[in-house]
């Protein structure tokens, strides 16, 4: 084989470089001169919280957004990229954090999908499959290229949106969050594939904001900040503490101290719950937990295990079709959201932008959502009382460090972090005696993730028990009394925090299990 | 006796009758696959209607009404795609909008040019050979007008397109998921500019085939809302074109047992207050879209306008 080709068969891109890009949105300058550069052979990370530029710089470069100034070249020839489809032809993939694939089709007609056919305008899947399963050869990439996607899980779905690049030629692969929905031993398998392409001459870009993963896979790193490229170093001569000082302007606590509570009496029971999914089928089986004053119950488990059914019916969002949920020792068993309100539950739910708020009222009104008919924001359950509502949304700005222009903003202009500090504002100001807390910190700056964890911390003090659900493994870690690993809608196993770690979790996570 | 050739006549004119909604329900099948709703059916068919029509009615030359139906209904449907595409309207409105312009527009031009509804030649009925003369069956299913067997081609040439070619598949994947069209390089404006604009030219056809095929005339509000059943059909019929004729000969079937549900009375010795007779085919309508629920077949991104994610 000639030295400048992939096992694909396709041309090796040597080396890209991006220089003095500059993108402008209405209002913001999200990319700002940044220089970038990646060679075949190389996993280059780029770091950078929500906001940072680095999806903004990678949809330049995939010619889904054009920069205003600066310039692209590849192998030293200085290109313009107009599209996705010319990316793709300039040998350029890439895997987007939702992956790109169309759930009823098959493998097979995902690929083929925008890709010229051999039999002209007649779709002629056999040689599609033929050489997916070439290709899933070469990469042990294991994928069935007669599956329709919906029926495939997370991990294979990444697979097959990584053939589908390899197959259009990419020899140059962005990977956008690849690991934001997999356990950790998909992980282990993406890197062992990722690993495998830079030996055989990829040029791979590594969007992250997950620190180890970072120095686990990459051999240099980006900082981006606010747009501009602040740092840029060897993988090996990084530390966690500095990447994450480089990424927020200011240095982290990446650990918190759990100080050693006597768990309280049990204020949220589940006895032998069960539920069914949107999609129809048993989306909770059978769950039973408890979670007791001054306890934080993190629950772990892979996306769409039946975490996101938990939340609903603890909340009164989802009826339940077996079994019993208590309240504070009062059964409250398919009662109405707001019965479980008055029982003193709140609930920070995990769709934040259609359940947890309504985004073009005030940041005022989302204050007061659920008591705007009582005192103090209204007399006779009637009539707004505005001043109070306004004075004591102010409070909880300035309290909570909400960063907006004014209450009377509309909440859908704050960022996602902001609007997540209101939620949590507007659910503590009830002096919940039980918190759930879903996905609290999913798409928040880590300024603003580290404020939330600390205000969970202090609730936990206080005496509310609080089950927290999260994909986020290390957030489960980090604060968790207990931690129950859901799979396919059923507890498959709980472990006390001195117990947990990455690995067993990992595989309960898969579904096995274990026995600690 | 009586019953039998009774039950062959209802069954020649439920597949005759079956040919408007076929043509509109397999052009509006073509627009949902790739998410666009167009509420305008029956808006587009009277046009086309008129347009197939009046150029018979002045020409005489029945091709030439047919292309004037096509051409009138895919510059409708152009019409369609700019407003719900371009310019991100509204669907739901946008086509009620478009069926008010084809009815109120249809009118006037009637009203200005041949005033009174006056017959016309249409697509005569085609003889063929031994087919036509065999018994029963030759009643049934051979002795229909070109257009009658032009629809019915059309089904299994529909789904050929959408399930087995690149075209199909570039609908399929802009209905379902528009984002991932796009990433993988496939206009998303393109493919709805095509399929509702095909979909806008067969609804036109489906007025020909009223107006110069089944009932040869023209008359203000000649489709009586069957543009609506049409769309209607789309959701019974789960987006896939054999259950689409299906629905539309369920519901044609039930229209020819309507129009001769006096000579079924005086077989049967019974008696229908007329007005349920009417009611029929509409009441038919809903109950069968009660019990179609969701299914794996619809475009998830149907009525969604696609614009590029800034985030």
């Amino acid at each position: 084989m000639p030295e400048n080709l992939l096992p694909t068969g396709h041309r090796r891109i040597e080396q890209m470089r991006m220089q003095g890009i500059v993108k402008k949105f209405p209002g913001v300058l999200a990319v700002d001169h940044v220089d970038f550069d990646v060679k075949a052979g190389e996993i280059h990370a780029l770091l950078g919280e929500n906001g940072a530029g680095k999806s903004t710089l990678m949809k330049i470069l995939y010619g889904l957004y054009h920069q205003e100034e600066g310039h692209i070249y590849l192998n030293d020839q200085s290109v313009v990229i107009r599209s996705p489809n010319h990316a793709i032809q300039h040998g350029i993939g890439m895997i987007h954090q939702h992956f790109m694939l169309v759930p009823s089709l098959t493998v097979a007609e995902n690929v083929a999908l925008g890709m010229k056919s051999s039999r002209g305008l007649i779709l002629d899947l056999e040689v599609v499959s033929r050489r997916i399963r070439e290709l899933s050869e070469i990469y042990g990439l294991q994928v069935n290229p007669n599956s329709p996607i919906w029926q495939l899980a997370v991990g294979e779905q990444q697979r097959v949106e990584i053939l589908r690049a390899l197959y259009r030629g990419a020899a140059l692969l962005i990977l956008d969050e690849p690991t934001a929905v997999l356990t950790p031993q998909e992980v282990d398998e993406l890197f062992r594939i990722l690993n495998q392409m830079t030996a055989d001459g990829h040029a791979l870009i590594f969007i992250s904001h997950k620190l180890h993963e970072v120095l686990a896979i990459s051999h240099r790193i980006t900082v981006l900040r606010d747009g501009k490229r602040v740092y840029s170093i060897p993988a090996e001569s990084a530390t966690k503490e500095m990447l994450a000082q480089m990424m927020v302007g200011r240095p982290v606590v990446l650990r918190y101290d759990l100080p050693p509570i006597e768990p309280g009496p049990a204020l949220l029971r589940l006895e032998r719950v069960s539920a069914t999914s949107d999609r129809g089928d048993e989306g909770l089986k059978n769950i039973s937990l408890n979670v007791h004053a001054g306890e934080i119950v993190g629950v772990a488990g892979v996306s769409g295990n039946g975490q996101r059914e938990l939340a609903q019916v603890i909340a009164g969002m989802r009826s339940i079709t077996a079994g019993r949920i208590w309240l504070n020792n009062d059964d409250v068993t398919n009662h109405s959201p707001a019965a479980m309100n008055q029982h003193g539950l709140s609930h920070i739910p995990e769709a934040r932008m259609t359940d947890g708020v309504i985004k073009n009222f005030t940041v005022a009104e989302n204050f007061v959502l659920q008591n705007h008919g009582r005192k103090p924001y209204a007399w006779g359950g009637l009539f707004m009382n505005f001043r109070s509502i306004t004075r004591q949304c102010k409070t909880a700005i300035k309290d909570y460090e909400i960063k907006t222009p004014s209450h009377e903003t509309p909440i859908k202009s704050l960022s996602g972090g902001n609007i997540q500090k209101l939620v949590l504002a507007r659910e503590l100001s009830r002096q919940p005696r039980v918190l759930i807390a879903a996905q609290p910190t999913r798409g928040v700056d880590i300024g603003a993730s580290e404020y939330i964890h600390h205000r969970l911390l202090e609730e936990r003090t206080k005496g509310t028990a609080i089950l927290l659900i999260s994909e986020d493994l290390d957030e489960i870690l980090a604060l968790s009394d207990r931690i129950a690993v859901m799979y396919e809608g059923a507890i498959v196993g709980e472990v006390k925090r001195d117990a947990a770690d990455v690995r067993t979790l990992g595989l309960m996570m898969a579904g096995s299990k274990v026995t600690v | 006796m009586i019953t039998d050739i009774l039950k062959a006549s209802v069954a020649a004119s439920a597949i005759r009758l079956a040919t408007p909604y076929i043509f509109a329900s397999l052009g509006e099948t073509f627009g949902q696959r790739s998410g666009v709703l167009n509420l305008g059916v029956d808006g587009i068919m009277l046009l086309g209607a008129f347009a197939a029509y009046y150029a018979v009615f002045e020409t005489g030359n029945l091709v030439l009404g047919l292309l004037a139906a096509l051409i009138v209904g895919m510059l409708l449907g152009l019409a369609m795609a700019f407003i719900s595409v371009t310019l991100q309207a509204e669907q739901g409105i946008s086509g009620i909008g478009l069926y008010l312009f084809g009815l109120g527009l249809s009118e006037l031009l009637f009203q200005k040019t041949v005033v009174t509804p006056t017959p016309i030649d249409g697509f005569p009925r085609v003889n063929l050979p031994i087919l036509t003369d065999l018994p029963v069956l030759g009643e049934i299913f051979f002795h229909h007008n070109l257009l009658v067997y032009i629809a019915f081609a059309l089904v299994p040439i529909s789904a050929f397109v959408l399930n087995r070619t690149t075209f199909g598949l570039q609908i399929r994947a802009v209905g379902q998921n528009p984002e991932a069209a796009d990433a993988m390089g496939i206009s998303v404006a393109r493919v709805r500019y095509m399929t509702v604009t095909l979909g806008g030219g067969f609804a036109g056809l489906a007025g020909a085939s009223l107006s110069i095929a089944l009932l040869n005339i023209f008359q203000s509000n000649l489709t009586s809302g069957q543009g609506f059943i049409a769309v209607a059909l789309v959701y019974f019929g789960a987006w896939r074109p054999y259950w689409v004729m299906g629905g539309a000969l369920l519901f044609s079937t039930v229209n020819a047992l309507q129009l001769q549900v006096k000579t079924i009375e005086n077989a049967l010795g019974i008696n229908v207050p007329s007005e349920f007779a009417v009611m029929a085919p509409y009441v038919v309508t809903i109950i069968t879209l009660i019990f179609a629920s969701k299914r794996v077949e619809q475009p998830t991104a149907l009525t969604k306008p696609f614009e590029r994610g800034e985030s």
